[in-house]
């Protein structure tokens, strides 16, 4: 049984100017011991599956059909005191900027020992002991002075550290890191990744990064998920994406990453990202493709696999079986498979 | 690896020099009050004693060497600061004879500081509940009904609302005494003077209990497995009363300044119908004495509140 | 796995590669609009904002043209008639009640314009007074905001462009102002200035207006120019650092053109919402001094001072306090309404 498995995830925004469909039919499932990196751009809806998971989304989203499933138990419908008891505990999270993500007004030892002290039976002392030996485990320098302070006391990297220390107080089984490294300087950003790496290998959780760094991806993650308007446009071992991209937006991406090797041109992205108010019909990264065809622009395309490491959602895909003669079409309206 | 620290030890020396900043404008702004309201009332056409009927001009010059008023300007307004700092000695009212305008001060102060405390803990009180209450229920109808009437309280001119509460429940209903110098008779005073600074904190306490409930630190108590109460009383209402804090100096200012009329309405005998009197009467060294009395108080007030805000929030830098 | 894949034949020719223009169809851009057009539409869209516009203009073309038309004046004592003893029965009328000559006319057949909200102790139709009130306290609140406005950016630019010790010292002005207690130092000023403005004005036109009213307007433009120009600095200091601006000088632009492009539209919003707020702080100060009876000299009245008078009267004709009181609450309330809405639509910062 796969420890996470989401299933055909739909969560929407009820806003003033309409219904906003952030996540649209996400699925997945994540085993033990795997980093997960989960790439788009802003609004591509890789957050709010985040939130979605952790069931923390703002007071208008909703998740309006799907199923979460956590060790085999749903999460969704669930309610809210076994939402609780998984938040903080099984399933942890850290945020993109550490600036804003503690509370000013609390010391960092209240806000440690709030998070052990909740779902564990520690006492206060005890629970003093573990945040420091958190702390100690993050590499935060001086533990017992941190613990008295404010968060604007310290550093953006220090205060990451922080929140990496509370999310992995409780020894959760899934850790859920969204833009981890987005707010902090060039060198800070490698240190958190390594430190975020070896606990992982330390302490044996999942981690699900988000990020719009291939960089970050390529460095820490197994798989990786590819995200455009709310849908999973590909997925697949790192490997796979980054060698064998099938999706006309993963190239497109991989294309915009500077590289000091090669003399070929930055190939930026052109367009903007889709209004999730007004999603289009088709494919909706047809607008922005290239190679958009007739079909790209009528209707979305299904997700196909592509070997046994690798599903892609795109037309291209198609295409390409019809030309090699690998898709052909009965007359009973059945369309073919890939390979 | 070598992280900078911000604050740290520097902190309380740079609070204490905030401080002392603060006590040296508050010390600066009374002294200007002072000056001010004793050129001023100097400049007046004639003398202080140009109201006084039937005043013959050897009298007039009786008066004012009785009260120092012939000696030269700038040896009066020494006197008077010295008086002042030194004495706490206002001079005498020109109007109750015999009586120190100090005296009438002191006699005024204790009626109407209760009335302004009690008006100010009921204010404090009730406006952080509904406040709290109506961002909790943010867009549902108790939120919509207090906005409402919050809305309209802070549209009232506190005279017209001490008025009108005067006419509905003194005179029509004849629940509570019209006239203030009892205890009963300061039901409606109370709740005159009370009813801005409630409607003004409902909605201050809304907008920033909304605003935290917003931040990032927030969603972080949720990711961490808080209830939603403690995440509530815990994390948010912490940070959503700060700007309470803020709003406590010119609260009490107004309701200082609110107290001058409420006490005219209801006849309370405290300092602010002895300042309106003074007024309509040309008291002027009792004007003056009110005056600066209760600018101090008014300084005061704030800068216990600006302090307060200080030590509370350490996110503050100070400059 | 045999996935399906169309629900029809297949059509070779949806695999062509799609134009330009199919692409561009497929997507609905937003009309793009300019600052001040979104704003207004914003603000329409506001019902609570737009209805408490039409509301102050309502009540603002009513007191400018009513006095106009109506056929009793402000001032005007009805049982007052030259070479005739004073006709009492004037004074005091309830609403649509009539004074004794009136009632003669009446009973001839002649149509009398009926007093709607009665008439004052003095015999005056009360309901003139309200309107002829809410023209005044409307223009105080209106001119106050204008000398604060003035003033407030006069300095405030001055001070955010000198810089260096010119600003220093404005600043510390500001800081000393701001922290005196406004109402009480209003007040003293009000009450010492009616007097020595006085004996100044006797005979000028400036006498028209009244000593009082005159001695509130200096009080204003004294205290409460300093957040106007507090603002107008703020702005100026945090605009000059602004990126943009910067961009701007370093393509070459005069100062100038950044003051005209740059400065202007992005602080005008913020400017003209802090004064339209200010106009209900200015009326709300007016009433406060007209209740101590420091406001606008008599027979002149404003709210505030037809409340105040109403007093007197209270147990038998409250609905003397509770007209002017209604419609002090209705302005103030619509004016600070109206000037959140504003705010709303038109400080960008605001803007999700």
């Amino acid at each position: 049984m796969p420890l996470l498995e989401i299933k055909d995830l739909h969560t929407y925004f009820y806003t003033d100017a309409g219904k906003v469909k952030a996540v649209n039919g996400v699925s997945f499932s994540l085993e033990r011991g795997k980093v997960l990196g989960i790439v788009g751009e802003s609004g591509s809806g890789k957050s709010v599956t985040a939130y979605s998971i952790m069931q923390i989304l703002e007071g208008n989203g909703e998740i309006v059909s799907g199923s979460i499933k956590l060790d085999g138990q749903e999460l969704v419908g669930a309610g809210e005191e076994v939402m609780k008891k998984v938040r903080g505990n099984r399933i942890s999270m850290i945020f993109q900027d550490p600036m804003t993500s503690l509370n000013p007004t609390y010391t960092i030892g209240k806000q440690l020992m709030e998070a052990i002290m909740l779902h564990t039976n520690r006492s206060k002392k005890e629970a003093y002991d573990r945040a420091v030996e958190m702390l100690r485990l993050v590499n935060v320098n001086e533990p017992l002075k941190r613990m008295k302070q404010y968060p604007f006391e310290l550093s953006g990297g220090m205060r990451q550290r922080v929140m990496i220390a509370m999310a992995l107080a409780c020894e959760p089984d899934i850790l859920i890191a969204d833009e981890p490294t987005t707010a902090l300087d060039v060198t800070i950003q490698a240190q958190i990744l390594e430190l975020m790496k070896s606990l992982q290998e330390e302490l044996g959780m999942v981690i699900i990064l988000i990020t719009h760094d291939l960089g970050v991806v390529a460095q820490m993650c197994d798989e990786v998920i590819v995200m455009y308007a709310g849908s999973i446009c590909e997925q697949g071992t790192v490997d796979e994406i980054f060698y064998n991209p099938c999706h006309e937006y993963t190239k497109g991406l991989l294309r915009s990453i500077p590289t000091t090797s090669d003399v070929e041109k930055l190939m930026p992205i052109p367009g903007t990202p889709i209004d999730l108010l007004n999603m289009p019909k088709g494919c909706p990264f047809a607008p922005r493709c290239e190679n958009a065809m007739k079909i790209c622009i009528k209707q979305p395309a299904e997700t196909i696999k592509i070997n046994d490491n690798h599903t892609a959602a795109c037309w291209m895909n198609v295409k390409k079986g019809i030309d090699e003669g690998k898709i052909v079409f009965d007359n009973d309206m059945e369309g073919g498979d890939l390979q | 690896m070598i992280e900078k620290i911000q604050g740290g030890l520097g902190m309380n020396t740079k609070l204490l020099f905030y401080i002392l900043k603060r006590l040296a404008l508050a010390a600066l702004t009374v002294w200007v009050v002072i000056t001010l309201s004793f050129f001023i009332m100097r400049a007046v056409p004639g003398g202080p004693f140009l109201g006084e009927k039937a005043v013959s001009e050897t009298v007039i010059k009786q008066l004012e060497a009785k009260y120092g008023l012939d000696k030269p300007l700038l040896t009066q307004y020494f006197t008077y600061l010295k008086d002042i700092v030194t004495r706490f000695d206002f001079g005498p009212s020109l109007k109750q004879r015999g009586r120190d305008v100090v005296d009438i001060i002191k006699d005024g102060m204790r009626t109407s500081i209760k009335l302004g405390l009690i008006a100010a803990s009921i204010a404090l009180v009730s406006g952080i509940v509904l406040g709290a209450a109506a961002a909790l229920r943010r867009n549902k109808l108790i939120d919509k009904i207090i906005m409402v009437i919050t809305t309209a309280f802070v549209s009232m001119p506190s005279f017209i609302m001490g008025s009108l509460l005067l006419v509905f429940f003194a005179i029509k209903l004849g629940i509570f005494p019209a006239n203030g110098s009892t205890t009963a008779g300061l039901v409606l005073p109370v709740i005159t003077l009370a009813l801005y600074p409630m409607a003004y904190i409902t909605r201050l306490v809304r907008s920033s209990m909304l605003d935290v409930l917003g931040q990032d630190y927030i969603r972080t108590a949720r990711a961490k497995g808080v209830s939603g109460k403690n995440i509530i009383f815990g994390h948010a209402l912490k940070n959503a009363l700060i700007p309470v804090i803020t709003y406590c100096g010119p609260m009490l200012a107004g309701i200082v300044t609110g107290s001058l009329v409420v006490e005219k309405i209801f006849a309370v005998p405290g300092i602010g119908r002895a300042f309106v009197n003074s007024i309509t009467g040309r008291d002027y060294p009792l004007i003056m004495g009110t005056t600066i009395v209760l600018s101090v108080l008014i300084v005061i007030m704030n800068l216990v509140s600006d302090i307060l805000y200080k030590i509370v929030d350490p996110r503050i830098t100070l400059e | 796995m045999n996935k399906k894949i169309f629900s029809l034949h297949p059509d070779l020719d949806a695999f062509m590669p799609a134009s330009e223009a199919e692409k561009e169809y497929m997507v609905e851009m937003r009309q793009s609009t300019t600052f001040f057009k979104d704003g207004v539409k914003r603000l329409l869209k506001n019902k609570v904002a737009t209805a408490s516009f039409i509301i102050i203009l309502t009540i603002a073309l009513a007191s400018i043209i009513l006095p106009m038309v109506w056929p009793y004046s402000y001032d005007a004592m009805l049982g007052v008639s030259p070479g005739k003893p004073v006709d009492s029965s004037y004074n005091n009328l309830r609403p649509f009640e009539y004074g004794a000559t009136e009632l003669r006319l009446i009973e001839q057949g002649e149509k009398v314009f009926p007093h709607i909200f009665g008439t004052d102790s003095s015999g005056r139709d009360y309901f003139i007074r309200v309107v002829y009130g809410t023209r005044i306290s409307l223009a105080v609140g209106f001119f106050a905001s204008i000398i604060v406005l003035v003033i407030g950016i006069t300095v405030g630019s001055i001070s955010g462009y000198a810089g260096g010790k010119i600003d220093l010292y404005v600043m510390r002005i500001v800081d000393i102002i701001y922290s005196l207690p406004d109402m009480l130092v209003v007040i003293l000023l009000a009450s010492v200035l009616r007097v020595s403005l006085a004996g100044v004005i006797e005979g000028s036109v400036l006498a028209k207006i009244g000593s009082n009213i005159i001695s509130l307007f200096i009080v204003f433009g004294v205290l409460y120019w300093v957040s106007m120009a507090r603002l107008i600095r703020g702005q100026i200091l945090s605009l000059r650092e602004q990126e943009y601006v910067l961009a701007t000088r370093a393509t070459g632009a005069k100062g100038s053109w950044i003051i005209r492009k740059h400065l202007i539209p992005n602080s005008i919003g913020v400017v003209i919402i802090s004064t339209a707020l200010q106009i209900p702080s200015a009326i709300f100060t007016e009433s406060y001094l007209s209740f101590l009876g420091l406001g606008v000299n008599a027979p002149m009245p404003s709210l505030g001072s037809l409340a105040s008078e109403a007093l007197n009267g209270l147990t038998s004709y409250p609905f003397r306090l509770v007209i002017p009181a209604v419609v002090i609450s209705l302005i103030v309330l619509s004016l600070n309404l109206f000037g959140d809405g504003l705010r709303d639509a038109f400080d960008p910062k605001l803007n999700k």
